[in-house]
């Protein structure tokens, strides 16, 4: 198709507010993080006097090292965990025949949409009880439950769409089951399994409900409840900075994701999404 | 991965007949061992989801028929469905569940028309794409109670430029009407990219041909968008409206920071919480639990019903 420069400009303007409706409130996160505390009921939206105070002070008074290295930790192994049994779960569904499919696939799907809030409180109780209550494994078993619904189905709707008959091949060659399996199907499958990876790691990075509820202090903490119990330096003190540096801190590591894996994201949802 | 799936199926179609004679030899013992396999490598993930959410969801209906709350232990017996009763005929569980009618919809609603176009410019745009797509993703990467603390920030009078922007010293957020407005605007900024990312999902699978052979019969770009790219992305846009409207019931994060149910914007999941954590009453908060799950599942149900076939887990048996 040629491009005018009127359909040119069209598409610039488009992007802009595009940038700017994405990046407006991402920079008053930063501006505010960067404020120094006597400016931080200015008002201005660029500070006027700026200062790295608020994030050495997270580190120093506000021990946001702990949460920031649960909510890694946790994030990491719920997800590694929910992507091996969510594999698994996928390739069956994707690939053999047997009868409890599809109860696999409504149970999933059961779960996928139940409110958090409403497990919480049995979930409170019983890890109380069990003495599961502020650890991590405390958190990270309903995380894995809750990626591993959103795991089978993407995965699932992936690996359907792979080419089984290059395995096949494969082993008519003379490859192998599991020569077969690894150099023409996982090769195939890893950019599903890694797009997969990234959303349930957001996810996990993003919980608030568990977070707050199953833990009570920085043991398990993650970063985000962690954040939500922020006091100021003196109980005058508005917190503002210290969430605020917080906030960028915890941002930093999904910006750098997306730009990273903002390709996969895209191709493996393209994919992937449709099917459901 | 379309491109390299079409030409690799050609190519390995003639190994098909030879294959499914073998096949079909041992057809039985193959059956069986496929079943065991396929349970096999459900297992983990069946144990886990079992584990961790049947019984608690047990325990909350059993406990929406008891009288229990934790700070009076001693009072704790069966109750049958007076939990039930109190609950329904209770106005502030009427109310919130208006509150979170209203943030659904509105926010789903302009959720879809935003992410439409956001999807367009991501999959139409020819200069930047990369860049265009990594920011629209920003907003969804964002963590909802860090992008929450900033909305509030940004509207309380003093610290925010937009409180100052609008009336001098106005605290919208202390009043209900524009609480439940910046509430529906946090949720919209935070989701529409993912909103758009499905349907751009949707929109990579409407033909080109399809498009020009429009255009070419006269249609205007409106009509082409209607009658032509609409219909076939059908089963994408029912998918994100699902998955977002039942996220959006469950709505929580946004409301704790910016509200926390203050001035009359409690939703379900906050009352909810409220009762169970705050108040300590287990038997209340536990109905409130069911009834939100019975809601949500009474949600889910319609669309699958208006899904048809595109239904999520519809064509997962149907292809092997």
């Amino acid at each position: 198709m040629a491009t005018t420069t009127r359909q040119r400009t069209g598409w610039t303007i488009a992007n802009v507010v595009v940038a700017i409706y994405a990046l407006i409130p991402v920079l008053w996160l930063l501006s505010l993080s960067l404020k120094d505390k006597s400016t931080f009921t200015d008002g201005h939206f660029i500070p006027r006097k700026w200062t790295f105070e608020n994030y050495i002070n997270i580190f120093k008074v506000g021990s946001f090292g702990r949460p920031l290295i649960n909510s890694i930790g946790i994030a990491v192994i719920s997800t590694l965990i929910a992507i091996v049994f969510g594999t698994f779960a996928a390739y069956a569904i994707a690939r053999l025949q047997f009868p409890g499919k599809r109860l696999m696939l409504g149970a999933s799907l059961l779960i996928a949409m139940f409110p958090q809030v409403s497990l919480v409180t049995p979930m409170f109780q019983i890890e109380r009880q069990i003495g599961l209550f502020n650890t991590w494994p405390g958190l990270i078993l309903p995380y894995i439950t809750f990626a591993l619904p959103l795991t089978i189905y993407t995965l699932s709707a992936f690996l359907r769409e792979i080419p089984w008959e290059l395995e096949k091949a494969a082993k008519m060659d003379g490859a192998t089951p599991f020569q077969a399996f690894r150099q023409v199907i996982v090769p195939l499958a890893m950019p599903g399994v890694i797009t997969t990876a990234i959303l349930a790691f957001i996810m996990c990075w993003n919980d608030f409900v568990f977070a707050i509820s199953l833990t009570s202090s920085n043991t398990a903490r993650t970063a985000p409840a962690a954040i939500s119990f922020f006091t100021g330096a003196s109980q005058f003190e508005d917190p503002v900075g210290s969430i605020m540096a917080a906030a960028v801190v915890i941002t930093i590591p999904i910006i750098i994701f997306v730009l990273i894996f903002q390709r996969r994201i895209v191709s493996g949802l393209t994919s992937g999404a449709v099917k459901g | 991965m379309p491109e390299p799936a079409a030409g690799t199926v050609a190519a390995a179609g003639g190994a098909e007949p030879a294959a499914r004679g073998a096949h079909r030899a041992a057809l039985s013992e193959g059956r069986r061992s496929e079943r065991r396999l396929g349970w096999l490598l459900c297992l983990p993930a069946a144990v886990v989801m079992v584990v961790v959410t049947i019984y608690p969801i047990v325990y909350a209906l059993l406990l929406s028929f008891q009288r229990a709350d934790l700070r009076f232990p001693s009072d704790n017996k069966w109750i049958g469905l007076t939990n039930y009763v109190t609950v329904l005929t209770n106005s502030f569980w009427w109310h919130a569940f208006a509150i979170t009618m209203i943030v659904t919809v509105v926010s789903v609603a302009v959720e879809l028309v935003l992410g439409m176009a956001l999807a367009m410019i991501m999959h139409r745009t020819l200069l930047g794409r990369g860049l265009v797509r990594t920011l629209a993703l920003i907003p969804y990467g964002i963590v909802t109670v860090v992008a929450a603390y900033g909305w509030r920030y940004a509207w309380t009078p003093g610290y925010g430029y937009l409180a100052n922007v609008l009336a001098h010293n106005s605290a919208p957020l202390t009043q209900q009407a524009p609480a439940v407005g910046i509430i529906i605007l946090a949720e919209i900024w935070k989701t529409t990219p993912f909103m758009a990312l499905l349907l751009m999902a949707g929109l990579a699978i409407v033909p080109d041909d399809l498009q020009r052979a429009a255009s070419m019969d006269g249609a205007t770009t409106w009509q082409r968008f209607t009658q032509v790219t609409l219909p076939l992305m059908k089963p994408a846009i029912l998918v994100a409206l699902l998955f977002r409207t039942l996220d959006a019931v469950r709505i929580y994060d946004n409301i704790y920071v910016l509200t926390n149910g203050a001035q009359g914007t409690s939703s379900l999941s906050i009352l909810t919480y409220h009762n169970l954590i705050g108040g300590l009453n287990l038997g209340i908060g536990s109905t409130m639990s069911i009834l939100m799950f019975i809601a949500v599942a009474i949600i889910a149900f319609i669309f699958i019903k208006g899904f048809g076939t595109a239904a999520p887990g519809s064509d997962a048996t149907g292809r092997r």
